[in-house]
């Protein structure tokens, strides 16, 4: 789908949501933030599509995980943010530990000493 | 959750292209604190977010489950084939709409009748108790042996299986009001005290019988809605007030609820139950004339609970064994006591009315069938393209179902309109439950809307889609081989359409035939020119035998003496009103009945002298009554012939005696012997049942307060009715005269139900029939119009037109034939089902059958006629260039 990005970078499936859920836990924030702290934390090695970005965040709203209302930015400008609700907190938890597994496991197949991690 | 998303999504959209744009400034802001211009940096934010539109599109996507895109794509779909075609989809609908609604209507009135329970407290506990005799038929008539009061209240008293038991009976007043109103006589019931409680009734207003009161000579009485409203204006203050009943006084102690009709609506007053009777009727255990509604306690079950009941009445069964008291009991649910005769006309009419919804099914399917050949090619096409047969099919079966739905909606809204006449035509139906349309029913009409489409779409969506491509690109009408098997398929629904239009006609065939015999059976007497009419004189007034034959006697000497009155009979009922009572009898000179014998019972009529000449009943022998068979008692009695013949084969019966156990004169002596004087002719008592033996009794005994007077007339009979209601009213005012009809009149009345059923059949089937001539019409223009070429070249190579007409008739008929002969064979068996309905018509009469045949073959040489006709007109040159 994303035609300028790399290879390398393209997300894997389904960590986008926990990762936004994860960014959340700094505070309430919007879209363009939530990109940008995506962005920076991980020292510009994901580049977050902000055509998986947008229908994600509606997603998460759906299923309960975020809740939205409309706010003025750090600039002054109108913009709707996202907050992390309980319920998305223990869905973050549970995908945290999850993806911990995960690479965990992925490590020990590529012969890393106790996982990625 | 998701619907919630889907009926939002303009909002949500909306919402997303704010915070697009949110996103474009915050970047547009940061690109340029970077340092770029405000145009580049608007470029580059626009860069970075890509492309808007596609986030839009994906959301919008999200939000929307991907069925119902496919369903409303298909529902589109189907309103344009079909407002292309819209005669076509008219027709269609038309035909759904008149099936669904006739189904609905019926299955309202079934529903309401058979399944809806009764609007009284915990339902499902009520029983009613009937007795009955071990060994009786199977006939509801004869199973159901109503109540005897006195069994009653041994029931009441020695069992414990029911929490409470309440006994009702049926009886009529002359009711005036305190300040000389209109007399009027109404139809009133008596109920034990406890009913209402039973039931869980509350009264509109005032209160309800208490136990106190009900005894003998009590004057109290609660209004049903009706009469409250009609004859006392709504005005609750007639709670308290007297209204005088058969010229007593009783008081008003209460109102009955609106929507109670139980258990039937011409129930105009409630008295208790003992008020009615007479210290008889409590006393013996074989005068059964009431029913008894019983409330089962929750802990026990319905059959030991009878059990108790049955083993008290088996108990008195061996302790009268002289008197017919009947030896067990049986039970029956309220509805089905309520629906007893409406039950099997009503099955009847729910399968016609499905045979009529199958057939508008098929005709439907037969006409997609053929608009399936149009669109053959473009089904082709798509299917080239990568369509799945399978969204083909639910494609074109979206349109049956846009058809059914349509046709449905406005069938549910006919059926309305049909169910309340309905409902107002069929006299016999209850209405306790009260007639609507409620949540279930309009369920079933949906589900009847839905079935009905799948079975009309299914078919030909499969038929058209079901080819492989090639052959469907290759085929053309020039070669007519794609035809071949959609034309076997049209054929077989129609002979389907014409079986099942066949079996409708044979049955409303016979039941009309039924219908004209019951009409014109002879009920044994005259009755043309007569006119009949009921009073009653109260008792209180004429106390005597002497008082009330006077008034009797002047009457009927003043109406002999109008001009045109040929002759007056005077009984307490005539031929053909119905069935009044019976009685048990021995006859005196034969040896004694063995124990456990059943004895005999007899119709019982009350005659005067005149009564048997003036209603043309032959004498056979002996006399008729005399003006001295009066007053104090003369213990003479004329019996029928079948009487005669069955309880005195061969001897003379005049001069014998019966001898009659029963009880039926208050402060009379019973057991008393009753000499034969004469045997008359066989009368029915009402036309459709079995003839049965009568014995009469002189009324100038003068103990009949409610009689029947006939007059037969010279000319039209109505014409006497004022007349004679003046001479009633000269002789006393304040007697009510009720029942004014001729005896025609009142004999048509009677099969007012019958003739009901009979036409609806008829209607239903002279609609199968329509239909049928429709789908027959149709099938021959499209193989016509299929053939067109092959007819053509037919002609040019020089067939005569007549030998195309016949040709053409012949494919036609083909299917008519076939069918007419499957029908006949399911018509046949169907009958069986019915045969219980049918009065003196074998369900092989060779009439209907005949009839039936010739009708099918008329209509179906009709309807092939026309396409074949202008088959055999076609120009050929035209034909042949048309491709």
């Amino acid at each position: 789908m994303g035609k300028k990005n790399q290879p390398d970078s393209e997300m894997l499936k389904g960590t986008l949501d926990m990762m936004i859920l994860r960014t959340l836990v700094g505070g309430d924030a919007h879209g363009h933030t939530i990109a940008k702290i995506i962005e920076r934390t991980s020292e510009d090695v994901l580049d977050v599509e902000q055509g998986s970005l947008y229908p994600a965040l509606h997603r998460l709203e759906d299923r309960g995980w975020v809740s939205s209302h409309w706010g003025a930015s750090e600039n002054n400008r109108k913009a709707k943010f996202y907050r992390l609700t309980a319920e998305g907190r223990k869905q973050l938890v549970r995908e945290t530990s999850r993806w911990r597994q995960m690479t965990r496991a992925i490590g020990l197949v590529m012969g890393e000493e106790g996982g990625a991690q | 959750m998701s619907w919630k998303r889907f009926l939002h999504r303009k909002r949500s959209d909306s919402e997303l292209q704010d915070e697009i744009e949110a996103f474009l400034t915050e970047e547009t802001a940061d690109n340029e604190a970077r340092g770029m211009s405000p145009d580049e940096a608007r470029r580059q934010a626009r860069l970075k977010f890509g492309n808007a539109q596609k986030v839009r599109e994906s959301l919008w996507m999200q939000n929307t489950p991907q069925r119902l895109t496919g369903i409303a794509r298909d529902v589109r779909y189907a309103f344009r084939t079909l407002s292309r075609t819209p005669v076509f989809t008219i027709v269609a609908v038309a035909i759904m709409a008149l099936c669904i609604g006739a189904a609905t209507s019926l299955f309202t009135i079934a529903r309401s009748v058979l399944l809806r329970q009764l609007p009284f407290r915990d339902p499902d506990r009520l029983v009613m108790v009937y007795e009955h005799h071990r060994g009786a038929g199977e006939n509801p008539d004869s199973r159901y042996t109503p109540v005897a009061a006195a069994d009653f209240y041994d029931w009441r008293s020695k069992t414990h299986g029911f929490e409470d038991m309440a006994a009702i009976t049926y009886g009529g007043y002359n009711m005036s009001g305190e300040r000389s109103e209109l007399p009027e006589s109404v139809n009133a019931a008596a109920a034990s005290w406890n009913l209402f409680p039973l039931l869980g009734v509350q009264p509109a207003f005032g209160r309800m019988f208490t136990e106190p009161e009900d005894r003998r000579g009590s004057t109290v009485v609660m209004l049903t809605w009706s009469v409250f409203q009609r004859r006392f204006g709504g005005e609750p203050g007639i709670v308290g007030r007297q209204i005088h009943l058969n010229g007593t006084p009783f008081t008003v102690v209460g109102v009955l609820p609106s929507w109670f009709t139980y258990p039937n609506a011409s129930i105009q007053l409630w008295v208790p139950y003992q008020a009615f009777a007479s210290p008889e009727l409590l006393q013996h255990h074989d005068w059964n004339q009431s029913q008894v509604v019983a409330r089962l306690r929750p802990d026990v079950s319905l059959e030991s609970a009878l059990e108790q009941v049955r083993a008290v009445q088996y108990q008195l069964h061996v302790q009268y064994p002289h008197d017919p008291v009947s030896d067990d009991v049986i039970p029956r649910s309220l509805n089905e006591d309520l629906a007893g005769n409406v039950q099997k006309p009503l099955s009847l009419m729910l399968s016609a009315v499905g045979c009529m919804l199958l057939i508008g099914c098929l005709n439907i399917s037969n006409l997609l069938v053929a608009r399936g050949a149009a669109r053959q090619k473009e089904v082709a096409i798509r299917s080239a393209l990568g369509a799945q047969r399978i969204i083909l099919i639910r494609e074109q079966l979206t349109e049956s179902v846009v058809i059914c739905a349509a046709g449905g909606l406005l069938g549910i809204f006919l059926s309305v309109l049909a169910t309340r006449l309905l409902a107002h035509a069929w006299k016999g139906l209850p209405t306790a439950q009260g007639i609507y349309i409620d949540g279930p029913v309009i369920g079933f009409a949906c589900v009847l809307m839905f079935a009905a489409a799948l079975v009309a779409g299914l078919l030909p969506a499969l038929s058209t889609t079901g080819k492989t491509m090639l052959r469907a690109m290759q085929t053309s009408p020039r070669t007519g081989a794609s035809s071949a098997s959609r034309t076997v398929l049209r054929k077989t629904l129609l002979t389907m359409e014409i079986g099942i239009t066949v079996v409708l006609l044979i049955a409303a065939g016979l039941l009309l035939k039924s219908f004209l015999r019951l009409r014109s059976t002879d009920v044994g007497c005259v009755t043309r020119n007569t006119l009949t009419l009921f009073y009653g004189v109260p008792g209180k007034k004429y106390d005597t035998p002497e008082k009330v034959n006077a008034f009797n006697e002047t009457l009927l000497e003043r109406v002999r003496a109008i001009p045109g009155v040929r002759a007056v009979a005077l009984g307490n009922t005539v031929p053909g009103a119905g069935y009044w009572g019976d009685m048990v009898f021995t006859v005196k000179e034969h040896t004694p009945l063995m124990p456990g014998e059943e004895m005999p019972d007899a119709a019982v009529r009350w005659a005067d002298p005149g009564y048997f000449t003036a209603l043309g009943i032959p004498l056979v022998t002996g006399r008729f009554f005399t003006n001295d068979e009066r007053g104090p008692r003369s213990y003479k009695v004329i019996v029928s012939r079948q009487l005669a013949h069955q309880y005195f084969s061969g001897d003379n019966p005049i001069g014998k005696h019966l001898h009659v156990p029963a009880h039926f004169h208050p402060g009379m002596p019973n057991d008393v012997d009753y000499e034969i004087v004469g045997v008359v002719g066989d009368t029915l008592y009402q036309v459709g049942k079995e003839p049965k033996a009568t014995m009469y009794f002189p009324i100038l005994e003068g103990d009949q307060n409610g009689v029947m007077l006939a007059v037969h007339t010279a000319s039209d009979p109505l014409q006497f009715s004022v007349p004679v209601q003046k001479q009633i009213a000269s002789l006393d005012p304040e007697l009510p005269v009720a029942n004014v009809l001729t005896m025609d009149q009142m004999i048509g009345e009677s099969l007012g139900d019958v003739s009901l059923s009979a036409r609806l059949v008829l209607a239903f089937a002279i609609l199968s029939l329509i239909l049928a001539a429709v789908g027959l019409y149709g099938v021959l223009s499209y193989l016509a119009a299929q053939r067109n070429t092959e007819l053509g070249i037919r002609m040019a190579l020089g067939a005569q037109r007549d030998q195309l007409l016949r040709l053409m008739l012949l494919d036609g008929l083909g299917p008519a034939l076939f069918g007419l002969g499957l029908g006949l064979v399911g018509g046949i068996a169907a009958t069986r089902i019915f045969q219980s309905m049918l009065y003196e018509t074998k369900p092989l009469d060779p009439v209907v059958l005949s009839g039936v045949v010739a009708t099918l073959l008329a209509v179906a040489i009709l309807a092939c006629l026309a396409p074949a006709w202008s088959a055999s007109r076609l120009d050929p040159m035209q034909a042949l260039r048309n491709e």
